[in-house]
């Protein structure tokens, strides 16, 4: 399409798209086996036979021949041939097939014998070879060889025509001294067992007396690399036995190295005719294995040294380019001054040279003098027992010792913060939850856990525990007895318990003065809370520990008390600090506090805080085309910090612990609560009830029979609120939508505290030990139920106010009419809702508003809004099928849908319903 | 001298039929441009969501993995995910280029009318037919919602979300815009189920569009409104609207086939596409050219269904000749 090159950009696409599949389709029939067929380019059936079937062409159907049958080939006499045929090559018997691509002899395009640096042509050699066996002397095809004209490779004859001479490198004119190379060094890219190093260096010795100017010299042949792949599977190097070479072989020739040293290449590169001076064909005993007698036999087995290999894939060659195996030599040559070699007298080992700049001889200081009179004994240091000497003592013995190393922990890069100090970046504030997961035991259990932790603490060193005043006292009188005892056992042993408590000490610090610890603040584990004093101590430990003092165990002790006892306090400090480490505060925190004030809260419910404007002076406002103030309402919101953090805001309220709308407690059983819309503190003037609304005509709703009232209500308004009703008016009367898409109104005069005091009353009226049954009726009974009770009620009770008198004169005509009375004292009617103190039992009928509301507003809402549906796909076609479908049986359609709809809907608001019931209903239980 | 001749205005309103694509799969209930405009998605009443290119109306990708219905879809900033949401209380995170299920993410208690990721993607926000917007932290591994908004006391049956503020129409007829920058929700009253809500391009306005068969802009500061555009006819089904990219229309699917374009600030309705005989359901425009993406939710021939999907584009290409239809016709 021609779009394709506007917005494509730098794309392309590549053939055509598939055709999605057509779902209605039916599949396409399988293709039969049978039919499954490949063919050649020639249309005759190939099938893929084996090679003893007769290859891809054979017969037909696995039969000789052809369709027709086995037709025998003419004989065609070839006597006249005879001499042209001489030798029959295999291609010979080939046909296009088995030279293709996929054939036995592919073809392939190769270089001319004449350009030809080495490659064989094996089918050629392997006739050969067969012809050598068939020949008058079997196995010699010397006549051949030396009949055969020697042929140059046109390369050679290039080089030659350049000035090139045999033996000489390739490349321009050199002066002496950098055509100076060795041999090795060339041999050596491929590795040759034995360099001549003696020639090459008295080469060297040469260059030094005999230098003459203005005389170029070709530079030295080089051995080329040989590139041949491998391609059989025989070992790195090894050859095999070449039938060829050993049949041609002389009997002058050496013995067939099985490992080629050097490469085919050298000799192939210069064409066949070198060959002959190396190989001399025939088998000549030593290939396979050497004779007794024979004492040939230093190189059979050919030690090769990985010294021969390069180890270093194409080390770096200066200069201006000319490197590679054909470069001068000179680049290659390694540098060596072998000038250096010569002068030394000894003897260098092979591999090894002089270095050429000497080591850095060490600098060797000598031992220092020793004092005559010292003595080789080591004194230790008599480690002081830190109980027992003063503060100030210590921590000068501290200090000098030094090993109060822990300071600080080093700041180290952002890898080394651990979380507490991720958080401290962030502003974030700290985990909420006990800092230990002792916290949130009992302190029975806790004290359980303490005692069977004691046992084992006690055997390990010394007692200490969370002191419960008598264990303690019993431990103190044990220790006194043991004190002396221990006193010299201490100093015997302080040297090695010493260390452990000081060790443990600056454990203690290290783990408090972290920033962990700093973060979190009154919330460590109080392990002495039963001795208030030791209790204060341990925290001013605690506290000093926090700020990194170093004596903070001794600054916390108390002074007055004995050494014993100190000693012991110092004990259960540390030991205690140690214990409960805050590290544990971020295990702490998956732990949660159970709610152990569910009775407190057991009449409260949780209510967003504020409530919307009224609604129906929205909905005038609306009508009016008066969008702005009127139908806005802004409210608080507490987006969730990690919402905040998504979107890369700061949280607006950054303390706030809640999310969401705030939300206040109220009373639980004040049905205000759960009418969701509604309760405006500000419109308290408006109740503008529903039925209120003029409705379209044949759609009364059983709030109407309120209205009169509600109209009388209104009388009394405020100037704007009656400015909005009037509007009401008349938008609803020439609208068709006026209309409530929300749950009744609850009049917003009425204040929660009322509404509790009135359910006192009625509570108390009622029977005392159930207080929630009368509202387990507002929302159960039915309204036949209701009917008894209400006007048993209604009779019963003198303060009857006016508006209910006259509803009931007006019920006092006939049953339906009192059915109606019901009606509108289930629902939330305005008129009520205005006097609502002094008219308990309304006030708890009208609960039942939300529950009784559906059913009208179901009815309301059929014809008239309904949330936006999906349109059905199966709608228009039938619209399409059927053309002359009239508008009006579209809409029946469409009202069907709709009651579809609704249903489903009412379904969703009556779980809505059962959910507030459930609500209501679990505390009272 | 002379002046350089002033560039051909480029026309606001696309008035010529790129390429109607079959996307076969059900009615198209939602058709989304990608980030670029350059991809786009189709939700299909099949359960499957689509990719398809713009520029060639190949099918890129088909991802299936819902249990009902595709809703909603939307397109992450950097094209390397997709959400979307369907009737089966699920909202799946895809990887664009596997197609497989990243995430799949179940809370909701009804069926997912809408699905928007957040400007980086960290992000997603669904809103439900049960009242609530869920946002999906697709960083984290944790399987439940940052936070549930259940302010809605109906469902939720349209999402937007801008940088810092997240706008939500419910069919209790409120317009809620939650300003996370500032802490605050503002609800705006229309009186009406809201089948759509926009933000225009600007960021200072809304566009909310009802099923009193009417679009309202309004000011998003203030909620004074703006402008109305009417003569659509939006009555019951969930339909969409919006803005063309550089503000200067407001456009809107109805159900008598047409998609309706008025001029924004005079409120006049300067064309009325003719998109076939059905609903059409969904509309999408393109973020920077004047294209609009369209969704016929249904079109009969004979014995078979086909679900067309629209796309159009202003008029320099004229692939096919397209009828031009004013305000005079």
């Amino acid at each position: 399409m021609a779009s394709d090159s506007d917005s494509d950009g730098g794309f392309v696409t590549f053939g055509t798209p598939l055709e999605p599949l057509e779902e209605d389709e039916p599949l396409r029939k399988p293709v039969p086996l049978h039919e499954q067929t490949v063919k050649d380019e020639k249309g005759r059936y190939q099938r893929f036979h084996g090679a003893f079937t007769g290859g891809f062409s054979a017969g037909y159907f696995n039969t000789v021949g052809t369709k027709e049958g086995w037709t025998p080939a003419t004989f065609v006499s070839s006597r006249q041939q005879k001499a042209g045929r001489q030798n029959a090559r295999p291609e010979d018997f080939m046909d296009e097939e088995d030279l293709g691509d996929h054939g036995i002899a592919p073809r392939q395009i190769t270089t001319t014998a004449d350009f030809a640096s080495g490659r064989k042509d094996v089918i050629r050699d392997k006739a050969r070879a067969i012809t050598s066996l068939s020949a008058p002397i079997p196995g010699d095809t010397v006549l051949e060889d030396l009949v055969a004209p020697a042929r140059s490779s046109m390369g050679v004859e290039l080089l030659r025509k350049m000035g090139w001479k045999d033996g000489q490198g390739v490349g321009p004119r050199v002066k002496r001294r950098l055509c100076k190379q060795r041999a090795d060094s060339a041999t050596r890219a491929f590795g040759s067992a034995s360099p001549p190093n003696g020639s090459s260096e008295s080469q060297d010795e040469e260059d030094g007396e005999f230098l003459p100017e203005n005389v170029t010299f070709a530079p030295k042949d080089v051995t080329p690399i040989d590139f041949t792949p491998k391609v059989d599977l025989h070992g790195l190097g090894y050859r095999g036995l070449n039938p060829l070479a050993a049949l041609r072989g002389g009997p002058g020739a050496g013995h067939i190295n099985l490992f080629t040293m050097d490469s085919d290449r050298t000799n192939s590169l210069f064409g066949e005719d070198r060959k002959g001076h190396r190989r001399r064909g025939g088998v000549a005993g030593q290939g396979f294995g050497v004779g007794a007698m024979e004492d040939d036999d230093e190189d059979i087995y050919h030690r090769d040294i990985m010294s021969n290999y390069d180890t270093v894939l194409g080390g770096e060659e200066p200069g201006d380019g000319l490197y590679g195996w054909t470069a001068p030599q000179q680049y290659n040559r390694t540098k060596k001054d072998h000038s250096k070699d010569a002068a030394y007298l000894g003897k260098i080992l092979e591999g090894f040279t002089l270095a050429s700049d000497k080591l850095e001889t060490k600098t060797i200081f000598p031992p220092p003098n020793l004092p005559r009179d010292f003595r080789p004994v080591h004194y230790f240091r008599p480690v002081v027992d830190l109980s027992s000497v003063s503060p100030m003592v210590a921590q000068a013995l501290q200090t000098s010792r030094g090993h109060m190393a822990q300071e600080e922990p080093s700041k180290g890069g952002r890898h080394q913060l651990d979380s507490a100090q991720r958080r401290e970046l962030l502003g974030e504030a700290t985990l909420q939850g006990p800092s230990s997961v002792f916290d949130l035991l009992k302190v029975e259990d806790r004290e359980r856990l303490s005692g069977l932790r004691r046992p084992s603490s006690d055997t390990s060193s010394g007692p200490r525990q969370p002191t419960p005043g008598e264990a303690r006292a019993a431990v103190v009188a044990a220790g006194v007895a043991a004190a002396a005892a221990r006193a010299s056992a201490q100093k015997a042993l302080s040297s090695r318990f010493a260390p452990q408590a000081e060790q443990q000490q600056q454990e203690a610090l290290s783990v408090w003065s972290g920033p962990t610890a700093q973060a979190q603040t009154g919330q460590t584990f109080k392990p002495f809370e039963r001795t208030p004093h030791k209790q204060a101590r341990y925290d001013l430990y605690i506290d000093q520990l926090k700020q990194g003092d170093r004596d903070a165990l001794e600054l916390s002790l108390d002074p007055t008390m004995t050494e014993w006892e100190r000693g012991r306090e110092r004990d259960e400090f540390v030991r205690a600090a140690l214990l409960y480490k805050p590290s544990s505060s971020s295990l702490s925190c998956r732990f949660t506090r159970g709610k152990q004030d569910d009775g407190v809260e057991a009449d409260t419910v949780e209510v967003t805080r504020d409530q919307e404007n009224d609604v129906d002076d929205k909905q005038a406002a609306v009508k009016m085309k008066m969008f702005g103030k009127l139908t806005r309402d802004t409210f608080e919101w507490h987006p969730d910090n990690l919402l905040c953090k998504r979107f890369n805001i700061p949280d607006p309220y950054p303390g706030s612990g809640f999310v969401g709308m705030p939300k206040v407690k109220r009373d639980k059983f004040s049905v205000f609560n759960f009418l969701t819309v509604s309760e405006s503190p500000t419109a308290s003037a408006s109740p503008a009830p529903q039925g209120v609304k003029p409705s379209e005509p044949g759609k009364r709703s059983r709030w109407d029979v309120s209205g009169q009232a509600g109209d009388k209500e209104r009388k009394e308004k405020d100037p704007v609120s009656e400015f909005l009703s009037v509007a009401r008016i008349e938008a609803s009367g020439s609208g068709p939508e006026a209309s409530t898409t929300d749950g009744p109104t609850t009049d917003p005069t009425v204040e929660p505290d009322t509404e509790q005091k009135d359910e006192e009353e009625e509570e108390e009226e009622e029977e005392e030990s159930r207080p929630s049954m009368d509202l387990f009726k507002a929302i159960f009974v039915s309204s036949s139920d209701e009917k008894s009770s209400s006007s048993s009620e209604g009779e019963s009770e003198e303060e009857e106010e006016e508006k209910e008198e006259g509803v009931r004169s007006k019920a006092g005509t006939g049953p339906q009419i009192s059915n109606q009375l019901n009606v509108n004292t289930t629902q939330p009617a305005p008129p009520v809702s205005a006097i609502p103190s002094q008219h308990p039992d309304v006030v708890f009928k009208t609960p039942s508003g939300p529950a009784a509301v559906p059913p009208p507003r179901d009815q309301e809402m059929e014809e008239e809004e309904f949330g936006p549906r999906l349109p059905p796909p199966s709608s228009t076609l039938t619209v399409e099928r059927r053309p002359s479908l009239t508008p009006s049986a579209k809409d029946d359609k469409h009202k069907k849908k709709c009651k579809e709809k609704h249903k489903a809907k009412k379904h969703g608001k009556n779980k809505k319903d059962k959910k507030v019931r459930g609500k209501q209903l679990n505390p009272g239980e | 001298m002379s002046f350089p001749q002033p560039k051909p205005e480029v026309p606001q309103l696309p008035q010529n039929l790129l390429r109607t694509i079959d996307c076969q799969q059900g009615a198209v209930r939602a058709v989304r441009f990608n980030a670029d405009g350059n991809y786009l998605l189709s939700c299909g009443s099949d359960k499957s969501l689509k990719l398809w290119s713009v520029s060639r109306g190949t099918l890129l990708k088909t991802y299936s993995g819902h249990g009902y219905e595709v809703l909603d879809a939307d397109g992450s900033y950097d094209n390397s995910q997709l959400c979307s949401c369907s009737s089966d209380k699920t909202v799946i995170l895809w990887d664009v280029a596997t197609g497989q299920v990243t995430r799949k993410l179940r809370g909701h208690a009804g069926k997912v009318n809408c699905v928007q990721f957040n400007e980086e993607a960290t992000v997603i926000l669904s809103g439900s037919i049960d009242g609530t917007v869920r946002c999906w932290d697709t960083r984290s591994r944790k399987f439940d919602p940052i936070q549930i908004l259940d302010e809605a006391q109906d469902g939720v049956s349209s999402l937007k979300v801008s940088e810092h503020e997240l706008l939500t129409g419910s069919v209790d007829g409120r317009v809620r815009r939650y300003d996370l920058r500032m802490g605050q929700l503002h609800v705006d009253f229309i009186n009406s189920p809201i089948t759509c809500v926009c933000f225009s391009a600007d960021g200072q306005c809304t566009l909310t569009s009802s099923l009193d068969s009417t679009v309202r802009l309004l000011d998003k500061s203030t909620g004074e409104m703006l402008g109305e555009y009417t003569g659509h006819k939006m009555k019951g089904y969930k339909l969409d609207c919006c803005l063309s990219s550089k503000d200067t229309h407001v456009l809107s699917c109805s159900e008598d086939g047409h998609v309706y374009c008025w001029d924004l600030v005079e409120g006049s309705l300067m064309l009325k596409l003719p998109v076939g005989k059905a609903v059409v359901q969904s509309l999408s425009f393109h973020p920077s050219e004047t294209r609009l993406l369209t969704a016929m939710e249904g079109r009969s021939g004979i014995g078979v269904r086909l679900r067309e999907m629209v796309v159009w584009l202003k008029s320099d290409m004229l692939l096919l000749p397209w009828l031009k239809y004013g305000i005079n016709e």
